[in-house]
């Protein structure tokens, strides 16, 4: 019996083991290969690369060989920037509005905000474009940002939500007890309280705007080119190998991104809860 | 009055919500029931051509399938990954968190150009397979469901992971080892006392998966190639290729109706077997 438990015991580790080290495995060796791959001497993204240089970074810095790419980096900093921006705003208003609110329409409500993250993407991004088209808008900037909000706020109402119901009310009312308005309760208590779930959310709407491809595919146009979009062209065409160095870039930006938000905000712990 | 105040602070973004979200959204039914593509002709001819087509239905299957693949795979790789965190010291933890979210703020574009470098006909996988004789000729991955559905294991996996570890992180210990002492052995106790606690993070990480990867139209479409057509690239080619709205809308109202389904039945059968853990 102790022998048969110890074999069972022995399979667990391995089987367990194995698999998990496979989900490591596959998790993060492509994200290692493709850095390797844009410091290639050669033409083509073979593996394992030919030679090191940074022929693929300089191509992609030139302002003139790149001016598409730069292009699109620009529109998709100032859609982030821009829908996350609104996001905060209409969001942590709609939470602080919402989170504490037991009503049958503030569920409803909370539903609504928050079925973007269920939606299939490209169900809405094609909606968008035949509303903004059908009602007579033309393709801009804007009209991206609002898609990106939209599906981008529910990362702010998520956590700011979280941290709005872990606070003591008890804070709130010992504010106004004391005489303060609830506008400056707002201010001196409960929003420095809840700052670090917006920030949290904040980001996390910044990134997933970055990254937006299902609104981006169909409200950008050639003059609008977002990031994501702009990438896939190079990718469905022939395969650009400067693709690898701004793969490059991203990598290392998300990484040393990741690595500030863990310090200011927790981030991984906040995504746990 | 204070409380009419709360509440009327969500106001902005509800009417938000209602113009850019609600709205569209309807329009886009009232499009699907347009037999023309210039929108005047009120009429149910496309959808009757697409529910009249054998082509639309395989189409549908491959998608739902590919989401159900996708969930699978991330699970049989993905929740040993999540065991070995739980048994993990506290600084291991930390470094697996990391490892598993930084996919997660890496760009989905960048995460399936990973692939291709990986799969392709000079990749690692057939440079690697080549170079130990085990094939002679490399292997075709791209453009096949096989790579398809190993490069989506990869992207969504984040997705079943963080829903996964968020549960089982509360899970007391005491019970695994009471089950131990009881003479369990660990797959005893894995299906037995872990499984079923951890049923609500499995679920709510399969939804994210199943509806992610059978949305993933970049994926799709870089990996799959044209070949392999699941229900975005449809809509895609429709909308912005053939330019027939109506057809395109009818196209992703199934995708959201068929999503939705799957979504609904896996959380339904997640309630279930959580009720028959805590009741």
């Amino acid at each position: 019996m102790g022998r048969r438990r110890s074999l069972a015991d022995l399979s667990y580790t391995l089987v367990i083991g194995g698999l998990a080290a496979l989900a490591l495995l596959i998790i993060v060796a492509p994200v290692v290969i493709v850095l390797m791959t844009s410091f290639t001497e050669g033409r083509s993204l073979k593996f394992p690369p030919t030679g090191f240089s940074l022929q693929w970074y300089e191509a992609l810095f030139d302002a003139s060989k790149s001016r598409q790419i730069h292009r699109a980096v620009y529109n998709s900093l100032e859609v982030a920037a821009w829908s996350t921006g609104f996001g905060i705003l209409f969001g942590s208003m709609a939470s602080l509005g919402l989170a504490r609110n037991r009503h049958q329409l503030a569920r409803v409500a909370d539903g609504l905000f928050m079925s973007p993250l269920v939606l299939p993407g490209l169900t809405f991004g094609l909606a968008a474009l035949m509303y903004f088209t059908l009602i007579g808008f033309r393709p801009s900037l804007n009209l991206i940002i609002a898609g990106h909000m939209i599906v981008t706020v529910p990362f702010i109402i998520r956590t700011t939500s979280a941290s709005i119901s872990q606070l003591d009310p008890a804070l709130n009312d010992s504010s106004q007890s004391l005489g303060a308005s609830w506008l400056y309760t707002m201010r001196r208590v409960t929003l420095p309280l809840i700052a670090p779930g917006i920030f949290a959310g904040a980001f996390l709407a910044f990134m997933a705007s970055i990254d937006n491809v299902p609104v981006s595919l169909f409200l950008s146009t050639a003059r609008t080119d977002m990031l994501p979009i702009r990438m896939w062209g190079m990718m469905e065409s022939t395969l650009d190998p400067r693709i690898a160095a701004v793969s490059g870039v991203l990598i290392t930006a998300a990484f040393l991104l990741m690595l500030v938000m863990e310090w200011t905000v927790g981030l991984t712990r906040r995504m746990r809860e | 009055m204070r409380k009419l105040a709360e509440w009327q602070l969500a106001l902005p973004l509800a009417l938000a919500f209602a113009s850019i979200f609600l709205a569209p959204l309807l329009m886009l039914v009232g499009v699907s029931f347009f037999n023309d593509d210039k929108i005047t002709q009120p009429g149910f001819g496309q959808w009757a051509k697409f529910l009249g087509d054998p082509f639309s239905y395989k189409v549908i299957a491959d998608t739902m399938l590919l989401g159900l693949k996708t969930v699978c795979a991330t699970i049989v790789i993905g929740y040993p990954l999540a065991l070995i965190y739980l048994d993990a010291s506290p600084r291991l933890q930390k470094v697996l968190i990391f490892i598993i979210v930084m996919p997660l703020l890496l760009s989905v574009v960048v995460r399936t150009f990973a692939w291709i470098v990986v799969l392709g006909r000079e990749g690692v996988v057939n440079t690697l397979l080549m170079q130990l004789g085990i094939i002679s000729e490399p292997l075709r991955l791209l453009q096949t469901e096989l790579g398809l559905v190993i490069s989506l294991t990869q992207i969504e996996m984040p997705l079943m992971l963080l829903p996964l570890i968020s549960v089982m992180s509360r899970l007391d210990p005491n019970l695994r080892d009471a089950s131990s002492a009881l003479g369990a052995s660990r797959w005893r106790t894995l299906f037995k006392v872990i499984v079923p606690l951890s049923m609500p993070g499995l679920v709510a990480g399969c939804l994210l998966v199943f509806a992610s990867s059978t949305t993933a139209f970049i994926s799709q479409t870089v990996i799959g190639g044209v070949r392999l057509i699941y229900l975005p690239l449809l809509i895609w080619q429709q909308s912005l290729v053939v330019f027939n709205w109506p057809f395109a809308a009818v196209v992703s109202l199934t995708l959201l109706v068929s999503v939705l389904t799957v979504v609904s039945a896996l959380s339904y059968l997640g309630r279930r077997s959580g009720g028959y853990v805590h009741g």
